[in-house]
């Protein structure tokens, strides 16, 4: 059933989120919050190098140490072959991951996990770590993604032979990948061009700084049974995750989902869960990790750092005829960066009659890259939207026009295959043509910058049941990890579809071996998906509950409607019988029957894609080069909004998150390969007095694929900020800044070169 | 090394506890005395997930001793509320969904709540400096800010 036009009662509406008293009085149970009695504490041992050859490693002094109960290395793990599957938001590698895991026979970045230590406490288990005894053979490293390309460059696996190019090279390689995607002609449309704009842009590594430091507490039996607690943005997927690298069956592992404290894509794939229960196998004891904000840092997935070219031709009207990007994205110590969404997404947004793009996926001897919200497409996206920028001044033409004269509309096909469908963009620009932001006079000395962002958002496999309780009160489970706010709006669904009142429905994240398989919380997944599970278990428990009434009135249970929380007579020929509320049939449940419930799975289809418009003034210190947020306005075709607060949420944190990546974050190698800023000192995320209010805008185009017009809205956010930033510093000072992070010594020495 | 005896007031009610002279507030709070509302997000007293009240002071309870509680009275975010009553810094926070994973929640609840005792009507960017302490990577901080600056309005008897 479709409900967009059914006059929503709950769905729209701004209730307290279910789990909310929890978390603002400290009650909630986060990852490290959780204990057993007689646990073990485990600590990690990192390689100080970011290439070598781990020639011996001595764990006797370590074994030997009071309080030392079990200390693995690589080889306690089994080798996993090298085999690729597609999970979450992109292609894993089980054999990459292992060795992410706990390194085997080299060190691939400074960070890399080469042994562990579990011990009666964290103290013993740090004094064991110095115990240890590794044999380093050091290796040349190398850290930037053009460096590695270079043919001289020190080779990281001598196994990998570029993919993508032909004839198939003889000689091991750092780029893993090469990918093209092309569309129309592209030197006849640049011969088409009468106006032709180029550039090169960089960006920096940025980590995702959820402020919970990954943590488990894993307890093995001694049949084999294991259990694990364990923060993420999928259980399912640990349990998946740890059964491979161990070579055990999922049934023999339960994972229970702890409240997650903040992912952005960097918990979609595992670091110390399977060292854990290895630890906890080898001593018989539950074995507790804890990472510190260091080892999230050096030993943890950041996104890629990339060098984006790109190259514009259009008409003197603004059409723009030939669109041209080179990718050259690292992917860190393993291949797998999001260079294939990155080359889709940045041209995605606009209707070009020529395209191409070439993509290189780059090891270097960097922490494995994880998702990062909108993975890839924040960096194809800061290039290309500096670029149209550029263009726009060439043209003399207002940068929005330029857009709205470009949009990809319904039809437009794009250059690496699908056609766009149900898409809003020109809605969203139309909202941001009309915005007070964008007419506002601008302040003088200030600058006003644009840009735009798109992201596919994806469905998937989800489960979620309705119970409805004795009392007739309900209570609802999914398979999915509530990283902002999803207990809210999957209770919201299902009320809005029960007909009762939104605290009424309990919401819960139920673990491994109590709901059916649930995908991870990703890929702006969760509402779309699992919502589309809850809704439609919802209504089959709505045409259990119309059966049940029909039972006690002796009816056809096509002469019962469901009509505001009650069964009642669907019309005078059906009889005349007193309504029965969810109370009144739970009532007599065992007598019509049995328990009232239902479980849904579902692969969902239909994800609708996300467009997104950012603008923002800036004012820019020239003395210093600090650059000051000064306004902030992001409009976003949201679908529906189930529960508006949480909607602007993603999209005023996904851009905060942009505005840290566009002007502070970075990561600081010295010249030993080693990060220099693993804190929140010298990583700078942006704290509350380095921004304004952010003004997010929510026009719903609503997606017909979902029964309340849902799209994924997570993701569009963070895609903007960086070339929004970029282009308003270009308008307050005539100054392009192409590398990011546009920080102040940046900023201030593009000035001085201008 | 021997273990030290130290006697205190934690949410107002007198306590005790045994405690190594190494260890942090945070891991007393956490792993002796067993309230895990304050969260560890660096160690270093950058986050401030791990905010508490000492007699009063807002502090990151992983800079300071366990040990250092002798004598003191230490609030934590599980002594904010009264009993069921939700104080109004914590009702705002709902009502403006001023959180979304919550982790850092505990800390901006304390921190807040620290600001509006020593200035009972900041205005926005008082308390954007005042919170600065306090990373939040979810929020971008807009329904943080609102929330602290309602509750304040609450608090002063300026509004519901």
């Amino acid at each position: 059933m479709n409900y967009i036009d059914s006059g929503l009662k709950v769905v729209g509406t701004r209730p307290v989120r279910p789990d909310g008293v929890d978390k603002v009085t400290g009650r909630a149970m986060y990852s490290a919050d959780t204990r057993v009695a007689g646990m073990l504490w485990a600590k990690i041992l990192r390689s100080p190098h970011p290439h070598a050859k781990i020639v011996k490693i001595d764990t006797s002094k370590a074994k030997a140490l009071p309080g030392v109960k079990a200390v693995v290395t690589g080889a306690d793990f089994p080798d996993i072959p090298n085999e690729e599957a597609f999970v979450g938001e992109g292609p894993m590698n089980f054999r990459d991951l292992a060795r992410n895991v706990m390194a085997r026979d080299k060190a691939l970045y400074e960070g890399h996990a080469v042994a562990a230590v579990a011990a009666i406490t964290a103290e013993v288990a740090e004094q064991a770590l110095a115990l240890i005894d590794v044999t380093y053979d050091v290796l040349p490293h190398v850290i930037d993604v053009e460096a590695a390309m270079a043919d001289n460059a020190p080779v990281l696996h001598e196994d990998m032979f570029t993919v993508g190019v032909e004839p198939k090279p003889t000689k091991p390689s750092n780029i893993a990948k090469v990918i093209k995607f092309k569309k129309g002609d592209i030197d006849a449309g640049f011969k088409d061009a009468e106006v032709i704009v180029g550039g090169r842009y960089t960006t920096q590594p940025v980590h995702q700084a959820y402020i919970e430091p990954h943590a488990c507490l894993a307890q093995a039996n001694a049949d084999g049974q294991v259990t694990i607690w364990a923060s993420s943005q999928g259980h399912f997927m640990i349990r998946a995750y740890t059964a491979k690298l161990l070579g055990m069956e999922m049934a023999n592992i339960r994972v229970n989902p702890a409240e997650i404290g903040g992912g952005f894509g960097g918990k979609t794939l595992i670091y110390i869960e399977p060292v854990a229960v290895r630890l906890s196998q080898m001593s018989g004891k539950p074995v507790k990790i804890q990472m510190t904000r260091e080892e999230v840092f050096r030993g943890t997935g950041p996104t890629s750092g990339a060098v984006v070219e790109v190259k514009l031709g259009a008409k003197r009207d603004g059409t723009i005829v030939a669109a041209q990007q080179v990718l050259k994205f690292q992917a860190g110590a393993f291949q797998g960066s999001p260079v294939g969404p990155g080359a889709m997404c940045g041209f995605a947004l606009y209707d070009i009659p020529n395209i191409d793009v070439l993509g290189y996926d780059v090891v270097s001897n960097r922490p494995k890259v994880a998702a990062y919200r909108a993975p890839g497409a924040p960096i194809t996206s800061f290039g290309v939207e500096s670029a149209l920028d550029e263009l726009s001044t060439k043209l003399r033409m207002d940068p929005l026009a330029l857009r709205q004269k470009n949009a990809a509309k319904n039809g437009t096909k794009t250059h690496y295959g699908p056609t766009h469908a149900n898409i809003g963009f020109e809605q969203v620009l139309a909202v941001a043509a009309e915005h007070p932001h964008w007419k506002a006079p601008l302040k003088p000395g200030h600058g006003r910058g644009l840009a735009c962002g798109f992201w596919f958002n994806i469905g998937g496999e989800s489960t979620a049941t309705v119970h409805v309780n004795e009392d007739g009160s309900v209570t609802i489970a999914t398979g999915s990890p509530d990283i902002g706010g999803s207990r809210a709006s999957m209770a919201m669904m299902v009320a809005e579809v029960l007909g009762v009142d939104v605290a009424r429905v309990r919401a819960t994240v139920a673990d491994t071996a109590s709901i059916g398989f649930t995908h991870l919380t990703g890929g702006s997944r969760v509402t779309f998906a699992t919502g589309m599970a809850a809704t439609q278990a919802a209504e089959r428990v709505v045409d259990e509950l119309k059966k049940r009434a029909a039972m006690i009135w002796e009816i056809s249970p096509d002469a019962v409607e469901w009509k505001d929380g009650q069964a009642v007579p669907a019309g005078t020929n059906a009889g005349a019988f007193e309504p029965l509320d969810l109370a009144a049939i739970a009532l007599r449940a065992a007598r019509t029957g049995g328990p009232i419930n239902a479980e849904i799975s579902v692969n969902a289809q239909g994800a609708g894609a996300g467009f997104g418009a950012h603008i923002c003034d800036v004012s820019v210190d020239k003395e210093t080069g600090h650059v000051t947020i000064e306004r902030y306005t992001a409009i976003q075709d949201v679908g529906k909004a189930i529960h508006p607060s949480y909607v602007e949420g993603q999209i005023q944190g996904g851009a905060a998150q942009g505005i840290g990546w566009a002007l502070n974050e970075e990561y600081i190698y010295n010249d030993k390969g080693q990060m220099e800023n693993p804190g929140f000192l010298d990583y700078r995320c942006p704290v509350a007095s380095d921004l304004p209010m952010i003004e997010a805008v929510l026009v719903e185009v609503p997606n017909p694929r979902h029964p309340f017009g849902v799209r994924g809205v997570g993701e569009v956010p963070i895609i903007p900020p960086m070339a929004a930033i970029a282009n308003a510093i270009r308008a307050a000072t005539d100054v392009r800044v192409p590398d990011l992070p546009m920080s102040p010594p940046r900023v201030r020495a593009a000035i001085d070169k201008a | 090394m021997a273990k030290q005896y130290v006697s205190t007031t934690i949410n107002g009610e007198s306590a005790e506890y045994l405690c190594e002279t190494q260890q942090t507030m945070l891991d007393v709070l956490r792993d002796v005395v067993g309230l895990t509302g304050a969260k560890e997000g660096c160690a270093s007293g950058d986050c401030g997930a791990c905010s508490i009240l000492v007699d009063g002071r807002l502090v990151c309870s992983c800079l300071m001793l366990g040990v250092e509680a002798e004598g003191k009275s230490i609030t934590t975010i599980e002594g904010i509320a009264e009993g069921d009553k939700l104080h109004p810094i914590q009702q705002k926070f709902l009502e403006h969904a001023a959180l979304q994973c919550g982790f850092c929640t505990p800390g901006l609840i304390v921190a807040a709540k620290a600001l509006l005792d020593e200035n009972p009507n900041p205005t926005e960017t008082e308390a954007r400096y005042w919170l600065a302490g306090n990373l939040c990577r979810c929020t971008g901080y807009d329904k943080v800010i609102r929330a602290v600056m309602d509750a304040a309005a609450v608090m002063r008897g300026e509004a519901a």
